[in-house]
């Protein structure tokens, strides 16, 4: 293998229905940094099913060049299909560097590809680099539960291949008017790739908002004492415009549904504001929401380790506090809202 | 001696301790509330074969040994002592004696329906006159024809009106005093046999302990267990095994409490500091640990020469009244580190005080184990 | 059917604690335990056996201290036990990893692989599929469902906002969530058979059909370039109120600061 003839940056692109996940933006941001850094493109990979009115949005976002495979094979999402195109595209076009959305889906495609290719993958990463010596990818994971941080290369084989952990990484500022060149890829998706049929699609029927996409969240922990105490949070919540969060311990007691889980095990959210309450701050669950730009705690315990990350840590009890934060808070809009 | 477990007793420890944390002990408060047989434990224990543990896989048990059944009754006490009595009490006394001095025909018949919990076991020597000194007894059976008819009554009976069979005691020769007595296994469907009031008890308030009333109750002539005229040394026998159980109940609880309260101690803050910085509180729990781990080890002691050796009377004796005396002793002092909370229902300190008293005195007091042991050490 | 589950023993890393003078992780006194997603994968496959009939092998790949898990998932109810285990496997990453385990499943027949999705102390979620490609056959991932008619299997498969119900024929690779059933404790009685009365079959490097550059360290494209301990971003203000109300004012002030509200 000549590493000179692996060059640029791709990112695979999913979508689900034609709408493009999140997780992919942020990606395509990602990967303008580094194929800055190693001076090389962005290229989008977009596989689907009549998905070509989504070249703008890919383009938009950092997309310097895309490669299209249009299959109705490709929709919905299964295993085999998608990896053989991306296995194709890889032999053919030689990426440096591909980068998956470490999602249900990406976390199910990228070790496929990544046996069949040959080559090494890197789990849920949180952070990317490129080595300013050998221009190689610095991949860098949380291990143990999210007690200890790895650094991971893949010297010897191409392309390096990473999933990234939705939340992680900023999208790019928007290229406005940019329309990036469209390759299809011709590739035929035989019976042989067809082994997995989906009889049924069933939604989840939720009418809340990701908390992945809340601008505020307000978190609960054991220290919240009974399920019912969740409403305190919710009210409050209401009133700033956000939404509820939790920490493990309440999703495992049964207290709350795992979809509202932060952390190691749940979700990576960063949020403008994040209220901690009655959350210890397992190292788990620091994991998840550090990187929020402001973070309060409440906590009686002063040795509670969430106060090592908060901006502002509150010693005292949440289960009194956050009604009487809700009740000022109303009362401070209610001012406001009159001047 | 070797005090390290094998492997299989290791892991057989893990698998207790998960069931007692995850099943057991979120009823406990609630068992001991409500005043209410553990039913949701006697289910569970059925599903995962946990009520037949020492004895031999050809009656359906599960092939373990002694000790590793001591094991479970004292991790299962440690989060629940009621539900910890009702295993031993079925184990060591309802299925015990059956299964050392039954007849090829009534193994056959009750073990594997017992060690599969498909049965529940009890056992029946206490009466109102024949407590610690059991040649008292007053129940009667009279063999007629192919039957023998039982009158009397028994008081104290674990597990009374769940068990599906009793094993009693009662007189068939009043001339001989002890020699007199015989045991019967009594199933409850038996006409003549009624279970009568229940006790309200200072403590183990989910094990049923009840009345049994015989009244011309027909038990027929093959369900004679041994002898007739042995039923003595059957009971005697099976005490001397039931004592390991209460032993390995009475460490549970300690332990329980120990658990419970080094967790306070280091939660609870007074005069700015958490309980476990003051020296008291170390030095108490010092000395606490300490005799827990002795009283551990005279139990685990005591198991296996119940494996090991034909007699082991004073192994047994040993261990229930160390074991006994040292939970009752624990308690106490936890509870007190517990201050004020530690006697209220919020915290289960008071309930496993409670629940240790009875360990000095069911299947033989701490007064009966003296006796015991100083006849060995005096002889 | 022949169902084949694959384990890994883990640190319990709930348990696992940092030094706080060194940052490092203490592994000491940490208790090992079988990985819950594949334990959940174990009790899919028991359920299968008990419902239907199957023959429940488990595989796990390890140091010889991993026989603990394979005893214990045999006191669960598994038929057959091996211990995939030589110091040439050490090192492994996931693609040498799921290249060793895939030539021990050439060994051994199966209609159903069952993995977990991922393991605790790594949560890469990567050698199930890898497995599966390197066998050639489908995989299904993120499984919470599983129910085989025929040489059919149905999977109820999760994603972020959706289930797809997937059939697949036989044989295919299947991961396991951790929350798809509650697992069965072991029997007393099961655990002393696994010790006493059963055996964990070992394949050794010798055993199987792989190249050393596949396997081991060697066989490894990824490489740990360092390991450090998680760096917190430094705390704030810490207060302590005197009351709910003060602490409730305290919040709403700093709130107006930063234009919140």
């Amino acid at each position: 293998m000549s590493f000179e003839d692996y060059k640029g940056v791709y990112v695979f692109v999913q979508q689900v229905e034609s709408k493009i996940d999140n997780v992919s933006f942020e990606l395509l941001g990602k990967a303008k940094e580094l194929a800055n850094n190693m001076g090389t493109e962005v290229t989008a990979v977009l596989l689907g099913s009549k998905v070509s009115g989504l070249y703008d949005e890919l383009s938009k976002w950092g997309a310097d060049k895309i490669l299209v495979v249009d299959d109705p094979a490709l929709e919905p999402y299964t295993t085999e299909p998608y990896a053989y195109c991306m296995d194709s595209i890889i032999r053919k076009y030689k990426p440096a560097v591909v980068l998956y959305g470490a999602t249900a889906i990406g976390r199910d495609l990228a070790p496929r590809v990544a046996a069949r290719v040959g080559t090494g993958l890197t789990a849920d990463c949180t952070k990317l680099e490129v080595d300013a010596e050998t221009k190689d990818l610095r991949m860098t994971r949380p291990a143990f539960g999210g007690n200890i941080m790895a650094t991971i290369l893949c010297p010897e084989h191409r392309p390096q291949m990473a999933t990234v952990r939705p939340g992680v990484m900023e999208k790019a500022k928007p290229q406005a008017g940019f329309k990036a060149p469209v390759e299809v890829v011709d590739l035929k998706i035989g019976a042989e790739h067809k082994n997995v049929d989906v009889v049924k699609i069933i939604k989840k029927v939720s009418n809340k908002i990701d908390i992945q996409d809340a601008k505020i969240l307000v978190a609960g922990g054991r220290g919240m004492g009974k399920p019912e105490n969740f409403k305190m949070l919710r009210e409050l919540a209401d009133v700033l415009g956000g939404e509820v969060a939790s920490s493990r311990a309440c999703v495992d007691a049964g207290w709350v549904e795992k979809d509202i889980q932060v952390g190691q095990t749940g979700k990576t959210v960063r949020p403008s504001l994040y209220i901690a309450c009655g959350i210890s701050g397992a190292i788990q669950h620091l994991a998840g929401m550090e990187e929020s730009d402001l973070i309060i705690a409440i906590n009686k315990d002063q040795y509670a380790p969430i106060f090592e990350v908060a901006d502002y840590g509150i010693i005292g009890d949440a289960l009194t506090i956050v009604p009487e934060l809700t009740a000022k808070l109303k009362e401070a809009i209610a001012e406001k809202e009159a001047v | 001696m070797d005090f390290i477990l094998s492997k299989e007793q290791e892991m057989a420890r893990t698998l207790f301790r998960e069931v007692a944390e995850n099943e057991i002990k979120p009823l406990a408060a609630e068992i001991d509330e409500e005043e209410r047989f553990p039913e949701e434990a006697l289910k569970l224990f059925r599903k995962y074969k946990f009520m037949g543990i020492p004895y031999s896989k050809e009656y359906g048990g599960a092939g373990c040994d002694t000790l590793t059944y001591e094991m479970c009754v004292e991790e299962i006490s440690k989060a629940c002592a009621a539900t910890g009595t009702m295993l031993s009490a079925h184990t060591s006394l309802g299925t015990w004696p059956i299964v050392n001095y039954g007849t090829a025909e009534q193994k056959a018949k009750y073990l594997p329906k017992l060690c599969s919990g498909e049965y529940l076991g009890a056992f029946a020597l206490t009466e109102p006159g024949a407590g610690t000194d059991a040649s008292g007894q007053q129940t009667k059976a009279v063999l007629e024809g192919d039957h023998y008819v039982l009158n009397g009554s028994k008081i104290f009976i674990t597990n009374a009106g769940y068990a599906d069979t009793y094993v009693v005691f009662a007189m068939t020769d009043k001339s001989k005093g002890n020699h007199g007595i015989s045991a019967f296994i009594v199933e409850k469907s038996f006409p003549g046999f009624s279970v009568g009031k229940k006790e309200k008890k200072m403590g183990i308030h989910g094990s049923a302990t009840c009345e049994l009333i015989f009244e011309n109750c027909i038990v027929p002539k093959e369900n004679l267990l041994g002898k007739e005229g042995k039923g003595f040394n059957i009971a005697m026998a099976t005490l001397d095994n039931g004592r390991i159980g209460i032993a390995a109940q009475a460490l549970g609880i300690a332990e329980g409490a120990l658990d419970e309260t080094i967790k306070y101690v280091k939660e609870r803050k007074q005069f700015g500091r958490p309980l476990a910085k003051f020296q008291n509180t170390q030095f108490q729990l010092a000395d606490m640990v300490t005799s827990t781990k002795a009283a551990q080890l005279l139990l685990y002691r005591a198991a296996m020469a119940e494996d090991t050796k034909k007699r082991y009377s004073e192994e047994a004796a040993m261990a229930k009244l160390f074991c006994a005396s040292n939970a009752m002793d624990v308690t106490t002092r936890c509870l007190q580190l517990f201050g004020g909370y530690g006697y209220t229902r919020e915290y289960p300190i008071e309930r496993m005080m409670r629940d240790a008293k009875i360990t000095e005195i069911y299947e033989g007091t701490s007064e009966v184990q003296r006796m015991v042991i100083s006849k060995y050490a005096l002889k | 059917m022949n169902i084949v589950v694959c384990v890994k023993q883990v640190p319990n890393t709930n348990e696992v604690k940092l030094d706080p003078k060194t940052g490092t992780l203490i592994r000491e006194g940490v208790p090992s335990i079988m990985n819950p997603d594949d334990k959940a994968g174990l009790e899919a496959a028991l359920e299968l056996k008990d419902n239907l009939g199957a023959r429940v092998t488990v595989v796990s790949m390890g140091p010889p201290q991993a026989d603990t898990v394979l005893r214990e998932a045999m006191a669960m109810g598994a038929d057959e036990a091996y211990l995939v285990t030589d110091r040439a496997f050490g090192g492994a990453d996931t693609l040498a990893t799921s290249t060793t385990i895939a030539a021990a499943l050439k060994k051994i027949p199966y209609d159903l692989i069952i993995t977990g999705r991922q393991a605790i102390d790594g949560d890469t979620a990567q050698v199930g599929p890898e497995i599966a490609e390197h066998l050639g056959i489908p995989n299904v991932s993120y499984a919470e469902d599983i129910q085989v008619e025929g040489d059919t299997v149905t999977v109820k498969r999760q994603y972020e906002d959706r289930y797809h119900i997937v059939k697949a024929k036989m044989p295919c690779l299947i991961t396991a969530l951790g929350a798809m059933n509650k697992p069965r404790y072991m029997t007393p009685g099961g655990i002393f058979d696994a010790y006493r009365e059963r055996e964990v079959k070992t394949l050794t490097r010798k055993d199987l059909d792989v190249q050393d550059t596949e396997i081991g360290l060697k066989g490894s494209p990824t490489r740990v370039a360092k390991s450090f301990p998680k760096q917190l971003k430094g705390s704030g203000t810490v207060v302590t109120p005197s009351d709910a109300e003060s602490a409730a004012e305290y919040i709403v002030d700093r709130l107006k600061e930063k234009f919140i509200i």
